[in-house]
Order: structure tokens, then sequence, then C-alpha cells
């Protein structure tokens, strides 16, 4: 948050000429870091996020993503890197919540939700755990639950690029199949794509995808760009590849536009993130809506709604 | 470590510190409301707008902090308004769980927007100031004051009469919400209620183990007892005394083992309790399965010796 907070006052601030403006964003070096892990951050939250959506797993992913903050203040407790903690903790969380039963394609069962839920509020406790023992590291705290967008090192965006592109490239490989078991698990079963084993697939790629992001944005404010473009891409349109491509398109404008205004505002840039998100999100809604009016013939359908 | 050589001293020496008595007559309030309300989350499958509530109430406390009026104040007002949205969302739009989620985490973004405006706005009083961010995430229950414990245990108390009162039609609707209105039992006005209620010990629990960890409080103790038992009212009841056992037990792990904090002591127990109920109903499925196996292969095998002797 300090950070954050200074970067108003470093600068010359905004002097509304988009020339200068853009060539002061990237005067400084952890601002061109910030970007770079941003953009990567934005497509693979996207297209992650898109699937969790799909799945109607928010639950899930916003409790994986919580889950990595407990890692890393583990990790630091014991002296080892956070970046370490934020992957072990999200992955141990997707192992357990995966031997969990997942009763069919609905919604959760009241059951599951509880273990979720009470995965989520042990880890949490568990954080607060080693927070105690390592003994006051108060700005760091702030910066593991509401994130360090400004002070990203160059080996921290190698590190996000690689395993972003990994992300990338296994959801690539089962998304086909990941699509029609969400879409329709039985007919799926039925047709031999193995729905078990794809869905611990995709735990163990959001929990990967959660602690990748959450090293950015702090741990509590990774479900917003997991949840919101993929939320407003598929109040836009129902045909798959559109709105994952939506999705990323959002993903990045909102991250974008809330680093640069972050830049030059003393406010921190997860409120940023968070509110441009919420924005697209409405907006989509509110363009589904007016457009279901005046077109009544056509109806926009929902994804989530045509798939469920 | 008095408190393992000889309880009963132990707790005799717990009791004398009045800031461990606060703590108690707050922590038992707060966790049979949080137990028997956290039932019906279980049961009405509302365990994620319990979660969103959570991250409401830090919003809605560091508002108050920021704009300088009574936390409290804040955490009741944001919590309550919260749930009345869910509840009319979930009545007029069916908000599924990509709504909650997109709104929730808008509200967590403002909240870390409150948060940097008290800490900016407040820097000059030193460490008072990082802390009342973490408090409100993590809870403080061994800081309330006598006049915090009384009104919490108050407040608890309320819910508690409230939730009873309502607690038969409730369950009802909540297991089966066609039936229930069709019999007149008025399914919307119930809904309202229990998600004010919700809201209400959601802001209570934060101030006893902190935004973050209210869900522990909510959905451990309804999910064991669910997996315990399958009789309603026993569940209902079982769950409000897990979350008591727990906080009593959290508590004092917490004064017993130093660098332990309550909120942690009493979200292990809480969770102890989940895992050994969930342990519990595997192994009484299998045995039950075994035990059937046995007793139709046995049925078969007489039916069998009867044609035989026939």
């Amino acid at each position: 948050m300090g950070t954050d907070g200074m970067t108003g006052h470093l600068t010359g601030g905004l002097q509304w000429n988009l020339g200068n403006d853009t060539r002061q964003l990237f005067a400084y070096h952890f601002m061109v870091n910030a970007f770079r892990a941003g953009t990567v951050v934005a497509v693979v939250a996207g297209a992650v996020g898109w699937f969790m959506v799909l799945r109607r797993q928010s639950f899930v992913g916003h409790t994986l993503a919580v889950v990595s903050f407990p890692g890393a203040a583990g990790a630091i407790w014991l002296g080892l890197s956070a970046t370490l903690g934020f992957f072990v903790g999200s992955l141990a969380a997707a192992v357990v919540i995966a031997l969990v039963p997942r009763s069919g394609s609905g919604s959760p069962s009241s059951e599951e939700s509880a273990v979720i839920g009470t995965v989520q509020a042990f880890a949490l406790a568990c954080g607060v755990l080693f927070v105690s023992l390592y003994g006051g590291f108060l700005d760091s705290l702030t910066g593991l639950l509401f994130g360090t967008f400004l002070g990203v090192s160059d080996r921290q965006v190698v590190t996000l690029a690689l395993v972003g592109v990994a992300m990338l490239v296994v959801l690539g490989c089962i998304g086909r199949p990941l699509f029609f078991a969400t879409v329709d698990a039985d007919v799926a079963a039925a047709r031999r794509v193995p729905v078990r084993v794809l869905s611990v697939v995709f735990l163990l790629v959001l929990g990967c995808t959660a602690a990748e992001v959450s090293q950015i944005t702090g741990a509590l404010l990774v479900f917003a760009l997991l949840v919101m473009p993929a939320a407003a891409a598929q109040q836009l349109t129902a045909r798959p590849i559109w709105s994952l491509a939506a999705t990323m398109v959002i993903g990045l404008v909102v991250t974008w536009l809330a680093l640069a205004v972050a830049y030059f505002s003393i406010y921190p840039v997860g409120f940023y993130v968070t509110t441009f998100g919420f924005a697209a999100y409405l907006l989509a809604a509110g363009f589904r809506w007016v457009a279901n009016r005046s077109g009544s013939r056509r109806r926009l359908p929902v994804m989530g709604v045509a798939a469920a | 470590m008095l408190l393992l050589v000889s309880p009963v001293t132990g707790i005799a020496h717990l009791l004398e510190h009045p800031f461990f008595r606060y703590a108690l007559l707050a922590g038992t309030g707060i966790a049979l409301a949080s137990g028997l309300v956290g039932s019906f989350v279980v049961r009405r499958g509302q365990v994620f707008t319990g979660d969103a509530l959570s991250h409401v109430a830090f919003t809605g406390a560091l508002a108050a902090l920021a704009f300088g009026i009574d936390l409290r104040v804040g955490l009741y007002g944001a919590c309550i308004v919260f749930a009345l949205l869910m509840a009319f969302l979930g009545q007029r739009a069916r908000a599924d769980d990509t709504v909650i989620g997109s709104v929730f985490a808008w509200v967590l973004g403002l909240g870390a927007l409150f948060l940097s405006i008290y800490t900016t706005s407040r820097s000059g009083t030193g460490g008072l100031t990082g802390n009342a961010g973490v408090s409100v995430l993590f809870g403080s229950l061994f800081g309330l004051s006598a006049d915090q414990a009384v009104a919490a245990a108050a407040v608890s108390a309320a819910v508690v009469i409230a939730l009873v009162a309502i607690a038969r039609p409730l369950l009802f609707a909540s297991i089966d919400e066609a039936v229930a209105s069709a019999r007149g039992v008025p399914v919307r006005l119930l809904g309202y209620a229990f998600f004010i209620l919700l809201g209400i010990t959601a802001g209570e629990a934060t101030q006893a183990v902190g935004a973050l960890l209210l869900l522990g409080l909510l959905a451990a103790p309804g999910g064991a007892a669910q997996r315990i038992t399958p009789r309603p009212f026993v569940a209902l009841w079982l769950s409000g005394g897990i979350a008591v056992v727990s906080v009593w037990a959290g508590l004092a792990l917490a004064y017993a083992v130093p660098n332990v904090p309550p909120s942690f002591g009493i979200l292990a127990v809480a969770t102890g309790c989940y895992v050994v109920a969930v342990g519990a109903s595997a192994l009484r499925v299998a045995r039950r399965r075994r035990t059937h196996q046995v007793g139709t292969a046995s049925a078969a095998s007489t039916a069998r010796m009867g044609i035989e002797t026939t």
C-alpha cells in the first residue's frame, strides 16, 4: 500500500496530454514491469476465469485465490521465497478440494460448499498463525493481501510469463474436451471423455493461475480478474470463441487502464482493477438488456444458462 | 501448561483475567448465533453468500474507520444492506455465483480503497492504524472491552431468539420451498428475515474471528452437524454446540500456547470437528454397506436353503 500511495507524488502529475502522459507512464522501469506482469496476468486469468465462470466454480476459484495468502505467509515465516509459497498454498488447496467428489454438473451441493468454505477458513486461519509466529510484518501483510503491482522485479516477470505460457498450453490441450464436459457432463462421459480427470486437471490449473495472479494483485483481489472479465464477456455473446476472446480483451483493457490511472492517483491499483472490472460487467449486462428489449425477436442467449 | 496439568485450577486461573472473561462472554454468544445460523446457511446452500458477506464486512468496517464513525455502524450497516441485496437478487434475478462474485470482488476493491484512505489520512498516529485493518480482517477477541463484550452477547442473544422463533417454518422452507409455499408458509418473507439475521451474525462474528475467518464459523459447525445426523433439529443445535465448544477450546488454546492467535485456535478446533465428522460418516457408510451386503447374502442363502429343504 505504501508504494502505491507514493507514486502520485513521485510523478509530475497528469497533464491531459496523451503523448506526454504515456511517455511519463513508461519512464520508470517499475511501471514497465507492472505493465508486462499485468498483461500476462490479465490474459491467463481471463482464459482460466472464462472456464471457471462457465463451470460455475466461482466459489472454488475464490477459495484457491485466497488460500495463496497462507502459503506465502508460511513461506516467509520459514524463510523461503513467497513465490514458492503462493504456488504450494493454492495447489495444496486444489488437491484437497479435488478429493471431494463433485455431484454432477450442477451447482455444488451444500455439503461440498461446506467443505470448500471450511478449507478456505482454515487455510486463512493458518495464514494468521504464520503471521503471528513470524511476528509483525504488517506492511508486507497488506502487500500479500492487496497486492504490490508496482514492485514487480524482472525475474518475477519472467517467472510469471513462463507459468502463464504453461497454463495456456495446458488449457489449449484440454480446452475442447473440458468445454464438452462442462456443457454436458453426461453426454461427454458417455462419449468416453474423462470428465473426472479433466475436472481435477482444471482445478490444478485454476490453483496455479490463482497463485500466479495473487503475486501481483494480492490474494484478496485475484478473484476480480478471474470472474469479472469472463462474466462481462459471457453477457455479450453466446459463441464460445468470441466470448473467450472478449474475456481476454476486457481483462487487458481493465488491467492497463487501472495501472495507468493508479499511476496518477494516490489510491491503490486493486481498487481501480475491481472498479473498472465491475463497470465492464455492468456495461455488458446493460448492453444485453437493451439488446433484448429492442430486438425482442432474437433474444441473446446467455452462455452459462445455455450450458446448464 | 497449567491448563493441561490441572484443569480446574487452570480454568479458575484463566477466569481471573478480565480480558479472558470478556472474550468468553462475547465468544460464546457469537459462537452460538453463528452455529445456529450456519446450520441454515449450509442447509440452504448459501455458503458462498457467507463468503461474500465476510468481505463486505471488511469493507463496511474500514469505510466506517475511514470516515471516522463507529466501526460497528459500518460493519452492521454493510452486512445487512448486502444481505438484503442478495436476498432481493436471489428472488428476482436468480443471482448465480457469477453475479455474487462480481459484486463482492468490487466491494473488496472498495475495501482496499478505504484501507488506503484510512492509513494515509491517519499516518501520524503510528502503529495503531496498521493494526486496525488487520484486526478487522483477523479478529481481536482478546481485545474487547466490557461494554463491547456485553453488547456482542446481547446482539447474539437477540439473533438466537429470533432464529429459534422462525426455526420451524424456515426449516420447512429450506428443505422443500415449493411444498412449504403451497402450505401457506411465507417463504419470501422468511428468506428476507433469514438474510437479515445472517447479516447481523456476520457483523458480530467479524469482531470475534475477523472478516476473513467468519466463513469457518458459519460453514464448519453447520457442515459437521449435517454429516453427523440426518435429523434437522438435532443438527441445528449440534451445530450451535460445536461452534461454542470450538470457541471455548480455541480461546483456551490461544491462552495456553504463546503466539497462537485466538482466531486460529477457534478455526483449528472447528475444522478438527468437521474432519472428525466427515471421517465418522464415511466409516458409518462403509460399515452399513458391508452389513447390508452380509445381510442380503445371508437372507439369500437362507431363502435358498428354504427352497432346498422343501
